[in-house]
């Protein structure tokens, strides 16, 4: 066997074990969605939707916890959407460049690790008791947004440092301010990648459980929240809480209500690839 | 037809003798530039008269980049430059306290190396120095966009398609669209840093025959690595050498008969 043949033969071996690790993946995930089609796919139906959660696995539904995540979706982006940017924008364009930028920077990624129970605990200490919100959806959206935070800033700062300095420098050299290259350059040739950061980040918070059981969400919540200062549920820890329950029927419900945060997730990453898609297009 | 030829032959030539004595249009004295502990520029003084093109030439990193954007403040953003001496523009230090710099700037427009036009339609590129300036009555625009296309020689083969984008262009028009972007200000003195470096020698002849037209009504300082360029376009020429305007006078004197060693031998290709 000559050189070229062993050669060749390595090359395929490592493309068909590329393939495999692709696949292990795609296959775990497949088999757990078949999996919970399977229980629940029987179960969802328009009452499902609309139903208050009950003692009774077969009269219980979703609506509460579908809503919850609803206003903690809106809840959260309000607040960090504009916090997120802002901080990302001063950051990358007017911070000055030195010791304070540098630790700013590495507190800001450090932040993004920090696991999310802790983030429940400080949002228990300051918004739930401090601030005496309570255990309403304003501090569930408040301890979130803390949360995706970090995410935004890295995703506002990346989209902005990818603007060519070039364009930059043309819009200073016709005598516009710092804000207007910002605003009219600078934030519409970065606005798709920072809106990708944003949905990514958002979809994260709807899957978030455990720093909202911390600050006390509750998992039996018999009415739909009306303001930002109600008691709220959402749906992961409807599914938690259904999922520790014995009764079969139960566990049916938790997989149907799998199925509904699944398409909720699935929508909002979908949103994210189709808004990076155009933005790339536009600059090409 | 002989006598009008004439008269404009007289026109040109007392334009050049006026110009050789109106008052100096920008000048430096003692100018010291830094990046950091790096010095760039030592001790440079130049005096341009207005409507004269000023080539600046010179190898690589000898300054004449850091010189050109002096004079629009360009190098305020880098953050560890520093400068001694004065830069004077209409008799005024435009690095007094006092000088705003984005109304400076409307005042000195400039052309970069690589075109650099806005991810916009080419009608939008033109109008953005006007638009940052609040002006966004429809009329206006669309007169001095006009204007301003045919001055910088575009406006021939864009004037249907003003609505597309500016990326869509060949890069001399996009170039040619970037020197209409900055006429579109008005602005008196326009600062080019190799403008025809990344062009195709079609598209550079056109941007040079534009410098030619363009002098009649502004004051142009043009870096150029074209030795040629150089020769072709301009009135004066300023070799800098290891941040030192080695040699500063007269193009033809500078091309046929440099003073200094360093100059001829740069200008006879034996280095840089």
């Amino acid at each position: 066997m000559n050189n070229a043949t062993t050669n060749r033969i390595k090359d395929n071996l490592l493309k068909y074990f590329g393939i495999v690790c692709t696949l292990s993946g795609l296959i775990v995930l497949a088999i757990f969605i078949i999996d919970i089609l399977i229980d629940g796919v029987q179960r969802i139906d328009w009452e499902f939707m609309v139903s208050l959660p009950s003692r009774f696995p077969e009269k219980a539904g979703v609506l509460t916890a579908w809503t919850g995540t609803l206003w903690i979706l809106f809840l959260t982006a309000i607040i960090a959407i504009p916090l997120g940017i802002a901080a990302g924008i001063y950051l990358e364009e007017y911070s000055k460049k030195g010791r304070l930028a540098n630790l700013l920077e590495i507190n800001i990624a450090n932040l993004a690790g920090v696991p999310s129970i802790i983030y429940g605990i400080l949002g228990l200490e300051i918004f739930v008791r401090r601030m005496n919100f309570g255990g309403s959806l304003l501090a569930g959206s408040f301890t979130l947004a803390l949360l995706i935070l970090p995410v935004i800033i890295v995703a506002t700062r990346e989209a902005v440092k990818a603007v060519p300095k070039t364009i930059k420098e043309a819009s200073f050299a016709l005598g516009a301010t710092k804000w207007q290259t910002i605003s009219r350059q600078v934030l519409p040739a970065s606005a798709s990648s920072i809106i990708t950061g944003i949905i990514l980040a958002l979809s994260r918070a709807v899957g978030e459980t455990a720093p909202l059981i911390v600050i006390g969400a509750l998992a039996y919540v018999p009415f739909v929240a009306k303001t930002p200062m109600d008691e709220f549920t959402v749906l992961p820890m409807q599914i938690f809480n259904w999922v520790s329950r014995p009764q079969h029927g139960f566990i049916i419900n938790a997989a149907a209500a799998i199925i509904v945060l699944l398409c909720f997730v699935f929508v909002m990453n979908g949103l994210a690839v189709y808004l990076r898609n155009r933005g790339q297009k536009k600059i090409q | 037809m002989i006598m009008r030829i004439e008269s404009i032959k007289n026109y040109k030539m007392q334009e050049q003798a006026n110009a050789e004595t109106r008052p100096y249009k920008l000048a430096t004295r003692n100018v010291n530039a830094y990046y950091g502990n790096k010095k760039v520029l030592q001790d440079v003084n130049m005096q341009v008269r207005p409507n004269t093109v000023t080539a600046l030439i010179g190898p690589s990193g000898c300054g004449k980049s850091t010189f050109l954007r002096l004079f629009n403040r360009m190098n305020d953003y880098i953050d560890t430059f520093r400068k001694e001496g004065e830069i004077i523009i209409n008799g005024i230090d435009i690095y007094r306290k006092k000088i705003k710099i984005e109304e400076l700037r409307k005042t000195i427009g400039m052309v970069f190396q690589k075109p650099n036009p806005f991810p916009k339609s080419i009608y939008e590129n033109v109008a953005y120095g006007l638009r940052i300036q609040g002006i966004n009555n429809k009329t206006t625009l669309d007169e001095i966009v006009e204007k301003s296309l045919i001055q910088s020689a575009l406006w021939e083969e864009v004037k249907d398609d003003l609505k597309k984008n500016a990326l869509a262009l060949s890069g001399g028009q996009q170039q040619r669209l970037c020197i209409a972007r900055a006429l579109a200000v008005e602005p008196s003195v326009i600062l080019m840093d190799e403008p025809a470096s990344a062009l195709d020698p079609v598209s550079t002849s056109k941007i040079e025959d534009l410098i030619y037209e363009l002098k009649q009504h502004y004051t142009i300082l043009i870096v150029t690595h074209n030795m040629h360029q150089a020769g072709r376009v301009s009135d004066k020429t300023g070799f800098f050498y290891l941040g030192e305007l080695v040699e500063f006078g007269d193009t033809k004197q500078i091309f046929t008969n440099p003073k200094n060693n360093k100059t001829e031998n740069y200008i006879s290709g034996r280095f840089g």
